[in-house]
């Protein structure tokens, strides 16, 4: 081991700038699947982070809304049958919609989702600042965490939402009077307002004041039981007429594009691995050529074959283990200074699984060229064999 | 005492219409403190009785003796550990690991056979001072010249005590001076400390420091002379067809048989 590590340490050390420049390639790979990583999880959480955190175990549909939240209505009675049925504890009504925070001049209006409850009941987020909802048609509004970072709203302020109405712009005010944590839906940030109020504002075809009692999109239902989420799933779907029940993960599953996306990030994660595969082993391969007279006299000298494999090996390690440190500390830094805004999160699970795969894949690269530096005849030292 | 021992020594490429005898039945002996030139054309067979002598290649027939052990006996392990303990080498090029010191060459090989502790280190550090080389002792190859690299290259071949010290064309490279000094060091360390070396050259100036020279041609032991008799039958074999009886070693007798 220790005439490895001397070998392999000696060979670093004599060209490093050789090493330290392979190093940086690794770091822009760890880099670029950090990235990804980041991308994917941030992405994902802007659509499935409301859903994620709802306090409900289930989510019912209208049936021929096939899970789409955008093509679901459930109406009134509909939600009553859903709250009689035993074993359902509450139920709350969430309509979705996406209209504008016109910001100051000068500023671009900023797209948010905006998110219809029913106040006290599922659906509406717990605040961490200010009070919840308490009026079902009030001018009140939850801002999430991620809109008073942008906007600096905070509790008491007014701001204007534009919605298009018919073919006219109309502008609606609202006041703060709480702040969640992120509550992102849609990729966009969210407020949140009580249902009726949400059907007044929610981009109309026709211009209109909105009804008494809306429907709205899906219904947030929380269980007397939670662990028995499969059973009541079954139960509300064969005693309530018209509507489909899931449970939170599907349903954020089945908003528009999530799985699509994640998908498509999940396989540029996969083909940034494979690129990294090929490039440690191509550079430990090209290296490993360069040696072969080397090797092969090291080999006529008497060196065992572990000796010259486990120092390939633990220089592969070394490298690796370098290039992926540099890269996760460039990551850490850039992530310090991203605005808000852009939708990357580095969560810790998604970042450690990225950086292990590419301490994984700096070795599986490199065994084509420990088992090139095994092949090496010792012969050729003398200028025989090949 | 014999230290090598070739026996009857035979080594076949190829097979059927494309067989190809390398070495045809070559015995020759070494005894302890003898320096034995290899001589012989190109094509002649020298570098693959070597290869054989070293144990990196294995004789189609016969059998290599070092200190009485027959290397054909041995695994590819056991040989390979018996290579960095009981025998020194010496290469045309690429004689040391480019990314460690001339020192650290050196001291590689007491790495290697777990020896490497202050007082061997010390013996490095004489060995090279020994060669002329105490001022380059922190140097790497690349900042050697050949006969510098040659130097370190003979210092780490001694210094786990081999029995056995072999030297493939160390010559081939250097000027004629550099090469002198070069067989000169190796033949007065071989001597001095008592190893049995052998040199394979194709430049018969360099084997007047040699107590014998063993002549190959087309893989058969043509004749062993001594550097003091008339060489001119090595250039042109056809000249000198007698062996010289007094230089023949301790295994005289089959070598005699062998040539005859």
């Amino acid at each position: 081991m220790s005439t490895s590590f001397h070998l392999s340490w000696k060979e670093i050390w004599r060209n490093r700038g050789r090493f330290l420049l392979f190093s940086l390639v690794i770091a822009l790979i760890t880099l670029l699947i950090l990235f990804i990583a980041a991308l994917g999880e941030g992405l994902g959480a802007g659509n499935r982070e409301y859903i994620e955190k709802l306090n409900a175990e289930l989510i019912v549909y209208q049936d021929t809304a096939q899970l789409s939240i955008a093509s679901s209505r459930l109406g009134c009675e509909t939600r009553n049958a859903v709250q009689g049925v035993n074993g359902v504890a509450d139920v709350g009504a969430i309509g979705f919609s996406s209209v504008a925070i016109q910001q100051a001049r000068g500023s671009e209006d900023l797209d948010i989702s905006l998110i219809g409850v029913e106040p006290g009941k599922p659906g509406e987020p717990p605040v961490v600042e200010g009070q919840a909802l308490e009026r079902r048609s009030a001018n009140e509004a939850l801002i999430d965490g991620m809109i008073a970072e942008v906007t600096g709203l905070q509790v008491g302020d007014r701001f204007n939402i534009r919605s298009p109405q018919g073919g006219e712009e109309e502008f609606y005010m609202l006041k703060v009077i709480g702040v969640t944590e992120s509550q992102m839906y849609g990729i966009r940030p969210s407020i949140f307002v009580p249902i009726v109020k949400w059907d007044e504002i929610r981009p109309k075809a026709a211009p209109g004041r909105g009804a008494e009692d809306p429907a709205c999109n899906v219904a947030a239902v929380k269980l007397q039981a939670p662990t028995e989420i499969d059973a009541m799933r079954q139960r509300l779907v064969a005693q309530v007429r018209d509507i489909d029940a899931v449970d939170l993960e599907t349903a954020y599953q089945n908003t528009p594009g999530y799985s699509a996306q994640q998908t498509t990030l999940n396989t540029q994660n996969a083909f940034a691995l494979l690129i990294g595969l090929l490039v440690i082993g191509g550079f430990f391969q090209i290296q490993t050529l360069q040696k072969v007279p080397q090797i092969g006299m090291l080999k006529a000298i008497g060196t065992p074959n572990g000796v010259i494999a486990l120092s390939s090996l633990i220089q592969i390690v070394i490298v690796n283990v370098l290039g992926v440190l540099i890269g996760a500390l460039v990551t850490f830094g850039l992530s310090l200074i991203f605005p808000p805004g852009i939708p990357l999160v580095f969560e810790p699970t998604s970042a450690t699984t990225a950086i292990g795969s590419i301490l994984v894949i700096g070795p599986l690269g490199g065994l084509v060229s420990v088992r090139l530096s095994l092949r090496v005849e010792p012969l050729i030292a003398l200028g025989l064999g090949g | 005492m014999i230290a090598l021992e070739a026996r009857s020594v035979d080594k076949t490429y190829g097979s059927g219409t494309n067989q190809v005898k390398a070495i045809d039945d070559v015995s020759f002996g070494v005894e302890k403190g003898e320096f034995v030139a290899l001589v012989g054309p190109s094509g002649s067979g020298k570098t693959t009785m070597l290869a054989m002598l070293a144990g990196l290649l294995e004789p189609t027939s016969g059998s290599v003796l070092i200190e009485g052990e027959d290397l054909g006996k041995m695994g590819e392990a056991q040989r390979s550990r018996f290579r960095r303990r009981r025998i020194g080498f010496t290469f045309q090029a690429n004689n040391l690991v480019s990314y460690l010191t001339a020192l650290e060459n050196v001291e590689l090989m007491l790495r290697l056979t777990g020896q490497y502790n202050a007082a061997n280190r010390k013996r490095a550090r004489r060995l090279l001072e020994m060669l002329g080389l105490e001022e380059r002792m922190v140097a790497l190859p690349r900042e050697l010249s050949g006969g510098q690299q040659q130097r370190v290259a003979i210092a780490r071949s001694l210094i786990n005590n081999p029995a056995v010290v072999l030297a493939d064309e160390p010559t081939a490279s250097l000027d004629t001076e550099r090469a002198y000094q070069v067989v000169e060091t190796m033949a007065h360390l071989v001597h001095e400390q008592g190893r049995a070396g052998i040199i394979v050259t194709h430049d018969l100036r360099m084997v007047e420091y040699t107590d014998r020279i063993v002549h190959l041609l087309d893989g058969r032991l043509e004749r062993i002379v001594s550097p003091d008799d008339d060489l001119s039958c090595l250039a042109d074999p056809a000249s000198c067809q007698m062996i010289s009886d007094d230089v023949l070693g301790a295994d005289g007798e089959k070598v005699a048989a062998t040539v005859s």
